[in-house]
């Protein structure tokens, strides 16, 4: 029963912001059939459509993992965006600093990247642990702090000379990892190597899949889950609820940090000021449609990643909406799902006998 | 027809598939003390609250003082002449005594306060009744019993003529609940009509004039008090004998009757109180059960947390065959297999939103229970099964969340939990709290095979009868102090009463100087 109703309730607010969506297209005097059609040919039309949509939804399903991790202890992670700035920044500069061997090198940069997201989170986790303050305002401030660090660095430090870009030079060529048309192409299967669509999508199923394990198929997890669940009764329970606060963050931190594998050494092989579009904030809209499950997150993740896809084309062929639809679906599917309670009550009265 | 200040006809009232009451009547005379007991979940709480118009009922009728009543709210019953007084006070600490009754219906024009008319009605109405309350004083300089009379001041205030009172004596000292019952006997002779709910039977016949048993939503049964008796309406309420009175001298150890846990001058300082705890020493021998008997908040709760490691002592020491585990952690103590019945179940004991199975290792995980660091589902639900039979919880469904469970059945969980780790030294904090009287017989055996068994047991209890009837020996807590260790079997009610307050304490030192 509630297992149906933690699909049946998600569903039912993506249904109803598509409805909206169809009134607002309607409103402004666009044919919402037409708008929708060419959002489904868009996404699943072609092979670039499916490849750009999980190329978009990957970072998400990093982020909703690390949003969602920290919810399971209780806490409220608002800072996955200044940890994966922040990893997606050393990421980089391991990756142009150090001209190893890949097999060394890329390792690395994948260490460096989760382990820096990890102490950026870790920093808030401890402070919440040692001294009660609201992890909610620390993250946001360390947000502040991780943009205004890695700019910093960036401007003075390792840009290209003479670029007007605010990124960093390019990482070595063997810090690169793997596209996945190139993957595939010993296989027999011919993808278009433009493709962003790189191994990091796989990195982040895996990292769905253990999420998964660690949470529910673990005493760590547990342990973490009681933190979350009740901390006085974690306490009773002989766990050591400050350890777990800080471990939590930690993990939430280094989950956020492996956007910057795909971003980093997936896609553009070079630290970029902005790379990240929200990433890290769009991920707690992912993890509240996921319901906060790895695999609810995952697909949250990929209906994002398609909307995120399909924004561009109807920006394009469309004459009146532009790609703003696409943030109010997401802006309504969140409302529609915070609406839960209400779709609960409404039930409850309508399954009274009269 | 008009000598009923109260008549329920017919009420039924369901929350979704849940029915609440089922065809509930209910007749209270005018001037009369009128009692409604029942077990948890009976629906006695529910049919005073559809009076009080907290909740509209699904069919039937109210009728107040012989004329048919439409109470869709509390302002409609307060225009009635209801009021009620609920087990957790509504009162502002920071306010004084007048304050807190006008609050919601300040006196005078809707601009200026008329302060002093409020306070000289609160006077009278004290006078009146023998309430005996300063107008002017704060709320948190007054003890509980003081705060309670002040909810009822509120209530006259307000015109009660009819009082509902949730379970009023469970915050009370037995001194309290006398004088208690003595407002209470003034309150009828004045003509107010009281309606109590209560689970304690004792007191049920000595102040109500008429008792309606309630289980499971219905109505059992309506009995004059003088014509019945605590049996007869403990099995009205459960359906089946029960057996009020434990025989703990049935219940030996016959091993070698060595000490199993020492406390030594314990002391603890807490936020503003140097001592919440003060100096306590005691000890528990194998197969015995220590009592710790005191009105709430005199140190119990700190005196639990300290010894299951949950809270750090400022100064003194306990040992567990004679090892120091002072500072060992929650998780070490439970190693050393100390059970923990927690005083507050769901603030400590249980993880509310998770099932049965996640619960039923909670404090477990570091064992072989679980099967390890990954974890073993299949153990898991095989130890919950064992731990669900073993006690009887119902529904036995390991997937279940233990919010949705009663209360009664949530504590059997816990104490199942705790007893299967075979404990040599268990802490049983408020075992029977919200639990029904069916579970707490149950309990009571639990406990009693436990100490047969060889355990030591420190109980804590808010409820005098329970630390008397269980205990070999009670230590009698008040300000943080053990001010007395006696004998349950020579103590009377009273002396104890005494004690618990503080009054003996210079009275004992005068009988050891003489």
């Amino acid at each position: 029963m509630s297992k149906l109703q933690n699909v049946f309730f998600p569903l039912l607010a993506v249904v109803a912001a598509f409805i909206v969506g169809a009134i607002v297209i309607a409103a402004v005097g666009d044919d919402p059939l037409f708008v929708y059609g060419l959002f489904f040919s868009s996404v699943f039309g072609t092979i670039d459509g499916l490849s750009y949509t999980l190329f978009y939804a990957t970072p998400l399903i990093f982020t909703g993992l690390a949003v969602a991790l920290a919810f399971h202890c209780g806490l409220l992670n608002i800072g996955a965006e200044g940890q994966l700035q922040v990893a997606a920044f050393v990421c980089a500069w391991i990756g142009f600093t150090f001209n190893l061997p890949g097999l060394l090198l890329v390792p690395m940069c994948m260490l460096g990247a989760v382990l820096a997201g990890a102490i950026w989170a870790g920093i808030p986790g401890l402070l919440k642990a040692r001294f009660g303050s609201h992890e909610v305002i620390n993250t946001i401030m360390m947000n502040f702090i991780a943009a205004g660090i890695t700019s910093y660095l960036t401007q003075y430090f390792y840009r290209e000379p003479g670029d007007p870009i605010l990124q960093t030079k390019h990482i070595y060529e063997q810090a690169h990892i793997a596209r996945i048309a190139k993957l595939l192409s010993p296989l027999g299967v011919d993808l278009p190597q433009r493709l962003p669509l790189n191994l990091s999508l796989l990195i982040a199923l895996a990292a769905a899949g253990g999420t998964y394990f660690f949470l529910w198929h673990t005493r760590w997890g547990y342990d973490l889950r009681a933190v979350g669940a009740n901390p006085a009764a974690a306490q009773y329970g002989g766990v050591n609820v400050a350890r777990n606060i800080v471990l939590a963050m930690c993990i939430s931190g280094a989950l956020a940090g492996m956007v910057a594998i795909g971003e980093v050494q997936g896609y553009r092989y070079r630290y970029y000021e902005g790379f990240s579009a929200g990433y890290g904030f769009t991920g707690i809209a992912v993890a509240l449609l996921g319901r906060n499950h790895p695999l609810g997150i995952v697909l949250a993740a990929l209906l994002f990643g398609a909307l995120q896809r399909a924004g561009l084309f109807i920006d394009i062929f469309t004459d009146r909406v532009s790609k703003d639809l696409t943030v109010i679906l997401q802006a309504t599917i969140i409302l529609f799902v915070g609406c839960e309670e209400l779709f609960r009550q409404l039930k409850r009265r309508w399954a009274k006998p009269a | 027809m008009s000598s009923y200040a109260v008549e329920l006809k017919h009420i039924s009232k369901s929350f979704g598939a849940v029915k609440a009451n089922s065809d509930v009547s209910l007749s209270i005379a005018d001037a009369s003390i009128h009692a409604v007991i029942g077990e948890n979940g009976a629906g006695k709480s529910t049919i005073m609250n559809i009076l009080y118009g907290f909740y509209l009922p699904d069919e039937g009728e109210i009728w107040i003082r012989g004329k048919k009543a439409h109470i869709r709210n509390t302002h409609d019953a307060i225009a009635l002449g209801l009021g009620m007084v609920h087990q957790h006070f509504c009162l502002a600490g920071t306010l004084t005594v007048t304050e807190n009754i006008i609050l919601g219906s300040e006196p005078g024009s809707s601009f200026l306060l008329n302060y002093t008319a409020a306070k000289n009605r609160i006077q009278e109405l004290s006078l009146q009744y023998g309430l005996q309350i300063d107008p002017d004083a704060t709320i948190d300089n007054l003890s509980v019993g003081q705060q309670q009379r002040v909810e009822i001041l509120k209530a006259l205030y307000r015109g009660a003529q009819i009082l509902i009172l949730d379970e009023p004596t469970a915050v009370l000292t037995p001194q309290e609940t006398e004088e208690f019952f003595k407002i209470l006997r003034s309150l009828k002779a004045q003509g107010k009509t009281i309606v109590i709910i209560t689970h304690k039977l004792a007191e049920v016949l000595s102040i109500s004039d008429r008792v309606t048993v309630m289980r499971a939503g219905k109505v059992v049964g309506e009995v004059e008090t003088a014509k019945t008796s605590a049996e007869e309406l403990a099995r009205m309420m459960v359906g089946r004998d029960v057996l009020l009175k434990v025989d703990r001298k049935a219940h030996r150890y016959s091993g070698p009757s060595q000490q199993v846990i020492r406390v030594s001058n314990l002391s603890l300082a807490k936020g503003f109180k140097p001592h919440a705890l003060k100096n306590i020493s005691f000890e528990i021998a194998a197969g015995e059960i220590f009592g710790i008997a005191g009105v709430e908040g005199n140190g119990q709760t700190e005196l639990i947390e300290v010894i299951a490691g949950l809270t750090k002592p400022t100064k003194g020491q306990i040992f567990l065959n004679d090892i120091d585990i002072t500072n060992y952690s929650p998780r070490e103590i439970k190693a050393l297999k100390i059970g923990h019945i927690p005083e507050d179940r769901h603030r400590r004991g249980l993880l509310l939103d998770s099932n049965l199975l996640e619960n039923s290792i909670l404090g477990l995980q570091y064992t072989q229970v679980t099967g390890g660091t990954v974890f073993d589902y299949k153990k898991i639900e095989r130890h919950t099964k064992t731990l669900i039979e073993g006690f009887d919880v119902r529904p036995p469904e390991p997937s279940l969340q233990v919010r949705g469970l009663s209360g009664g059945n949530q504590q059997k969980l816990i104490i199942a939990r705790e007893f299967s780790i075979g404990p040599q030294f268990l802490i049983a904090a408020q075992p029977t709290r919200g639990v029904d009287i069916g579970a707490i017989e149950f309990i009571y055996k639990k406990l009693l095979e436990l100490k047969e068994s060889g355990a030591a047991i420190l109980l804590v209890s808010a409820e005098l009868d329970e630390v008397l009837s269980l205990s070999d020996r009670v230590g009698v807590i008040y300000d943080g102090q053990i001010v007395a260790i006696v004998d349950p079997d020579t103590v009377s009610q009273q002396e104890l009463g005494l004690m618990m307050t503080g009054s003996t304490s210079s009275k004992e030192q005068k009988s050891v100087v003489t």
